[in-house]
């Protein structure tokens, strides 16, 4: 499902929350009317055209004045041309608004490098008081929704190319990183779409014989520090997998608690301070960058031999 | 009140607001003095007449003190409502200090923390769409610079705001004419900008900001009847500091001994 119509498809839960909750209102940049909500609460949709850097200042002062606004932007475009309106009007204003990010990651595929967002993790993981969430399928997008209305100051939800996971309903728990699949001799660690991708490893190795434990995590900020160091002391050998740089998103995030820790061997799975500029479309395009369920299982396997 | 009487209580008070900045300014502390005090009459009309700016939790009326380095004369302000004591102003910069160099939520009454230019009114649209969509009749002013008309945000802010009605919505420009480094029409000049405003679909008003009458004639005006209004007010940068008055050095400087006493004579005169 593409990213967009995961973010379209919280339509439905946001009209619910919003039944409850009077001072909901949702804005967007030209991304279309939000269904059903738009429909239900027209004097509560708000497209305020392409401007990231207004869209954003616009709701922190809809925050400030008691509104809670959802705000549906591209990931890219959001996050690095409105990087200073979410650090200071949100951020050290602390005003809370919920950013509904698609179009992440490679999920642009061949719109190429000016449409990825790789960068988003890193950005907006430096903002004090910001929470970054990055679900792993439809379904958790939704429970991160609603998640994302309860917590204090601006929340970023980073959505990709997402498709269900079999079985997985776990509940959603801001800061903790759920187990997807249980093993031994190498943890692997996802976010995103990348969840996906790494059960998918974990099946290829389990056939070599090689038993690798899979978690989901889904909150970049605040990272699951307990989960990290559990890995690191009961199997010691951690690979992160993301569709963004190696450097300040979930490897970094994982790479810092390891070495305050002084424990584990890490391996970042991610995009090396290259620009993706031979792209395909998605899901091809992560083959061409290190990113397929058979790149993680190379790089798995390369821990654990 | 008189009309009369308004007008020479509220030139008395900008005159206060004058005296404090002097204040911040002596004792080798050096403020953005000029961009301050060329919003001296502005700020004693919305503060002690045209705004309710206490009310709870919440106030009635929203300040936005879009050019947040003049600061300053928000900080005077404050003085005067009693939120802070004027001895406070010399712990300007000093640690602990509630008064920074730029608004910020650590000192009383300030709704929202500026510094970096551009940002106040796309803020001022979500506070004004949000009492609009309440109903209620408050309104939000947002001070702004003419230097900070180049910030591209600013225009995003300007084209949205028309869109989403928001008459409750009040842009000023202190058009002071000049910016850190040189007069705004050598650098990069905005002419002419109250055409670039009506463009806009805005309500527009031009008066010179230092006209008491001129400056509450115009808020008479506001709200609009339709859509958000802006009033471009003609300053002088450092108004009432004699040696630094229209003067490039006005940005951000300290007065030396010699200039207070000038500049206090000058304001008791007046």
């Amino acid at each position: 499902m593409l990213g967009f119509e995961c973010v379209f498809a919280q339509g439905g839960v946001l009209t619910e929350m919003a039944e409850k909750n009077p001072d909901l209102v949702v804005l967007s940049q030209d991304l279309g009317p939000l269904r059903p909500f738009a429909k239900r609460f027209p004097d509560r949709f708000f497209d305020v055209g392409i401007s990231e850097a207004n869209l954003i200042g616009v709701a922190a002062g809809l925050a400030h004045a008691g509104k809670l606004p959802f705000v549906l932007a591209m990931a890219s475009f959001v996050s690095m041309r409105a990087f200073e309106q979410l650090r200071t009007d949100c951020g050290y204003n602390r005003n809370h608004i919920v950013i509904l990010a698609p179009c992440s990651g490679l999920e642009a595929g061949h719109w190429g490098p000016t449409h990825h967002a790789v960068e988003d993790l890193a950005l907006l993981r430096m903002i004090p008081g910001m929470t970054v969430l990055c679900p792993a399928d439809p379904a958790e997008t939704t429970r991160a929704v609603v998640a994302a209305a309860e917590v204090e100051g601006p929340v970023y939800v980073r959505i990709g190319y997402l498709l269900p996971i079999g079985g997985y309903t776990e509940e959603f728990e801001i800061g903790r990183a759920p187990v997807m699949r249980e093993g031994s001799e190498v943890a692997i660690m996802a976010t995103g779409a990348s969840v996906a991708q790494a059960i998918a490893a974990h099946e290829l190795l389990k056939k070599e014989g090689i038993s690798a434990r899979v978690l989901n995590m889904h909150t970049i900020k605040p990272i699951d520090r307990e989960a990290i160091e559990a890995a690191a002391a009961e199997i010691g050998r951690i690979l992160t997998v993301e569709e963004h740089f190696i450097d300040g998103g979930l490897g970094g995030a994982v790479a810092e608690v390891l070495a305050e820790s002084g424990t584990g061997r890490l391996l970042r799975l991610g995009l090396r301070d290259e620009f993706v500029v031979d792209v395909a479309v998605y899901p091809e395009i992560l083959k061409l960058a290190g990113l397929d369920a058979a790149s993680i299982a190379t790089a798995a396997r390369s821990l654990v031999i | 009140m008189s009309d009369s009487t308004l007008v020479r209580a509220l030139e008395e008070r900008a005159t206060t607001l004058r005296k404090h900045l002097l204040t911040m300014a002596s004792g080798g502390r050096s403020i953005h003095l000029g961009g301050s005090s060329s919003i001296a009459e502005i700020m004693a009309t919305l503060f002690f007449h045209a705004l309710e700016v206490e009310g709870g939790d919440r106030p009635r009326d929203h300040f936005i003190l879009s050019k947040g380095h003049a600061v300053h004369a928000l900080h005077a302000c404050l003085a005067e409502l009693g939120k802070v004591d004027p001895s406070e102003f010399t712990t300007l910069a000093r640690p602990g200090t509630r008064l920074a160099g730029h608004p910020s939520l650590k000192a009383p009454l300030v709704e929202f923390a500026t510094g970096s230019l551009g940002h106040g009114l796309s803020v001022g649209i979500g506070i004004a769409l949000a009492e609009q969509l309440d109903g209620l009749p408050s309104k939000t002013v947002v001070l702004m610079g003419d230097g900070e008309l180049q910030e591209g945000s600013v225009w995003e802010a300007a084209l949205c705001a028309p869109r989403f009605g928001l008459a409750n919505l009040l842009a000023i420009v202190d058009r002071n004419g000049l910016q850190a480094a040189a007069h705004v029409d050598d650098l990069l000049p905005l002419e002419p900008l109250e055409e670039k405003w009506q463009s806009f679909r805005w309500n527009t008003r031009v008066i010179d900001g230092h006209d008491v009458r001129a400056i509450l004639g115009a808020l008479e005006q506001f709200p609009a009847r339709e859509g958000p209004t802006v009033l471009i007010a003609d300053t002088v940068k450092g108004k009432g500091f004699p040696s630094v008055e229209g003067r490039r050095r006005a940005h951000f400087t300290t007065l030396a001994e010699g200039e207070i006493e000038e500049a206090l004579a000058a304001l008791e005169a007046d």
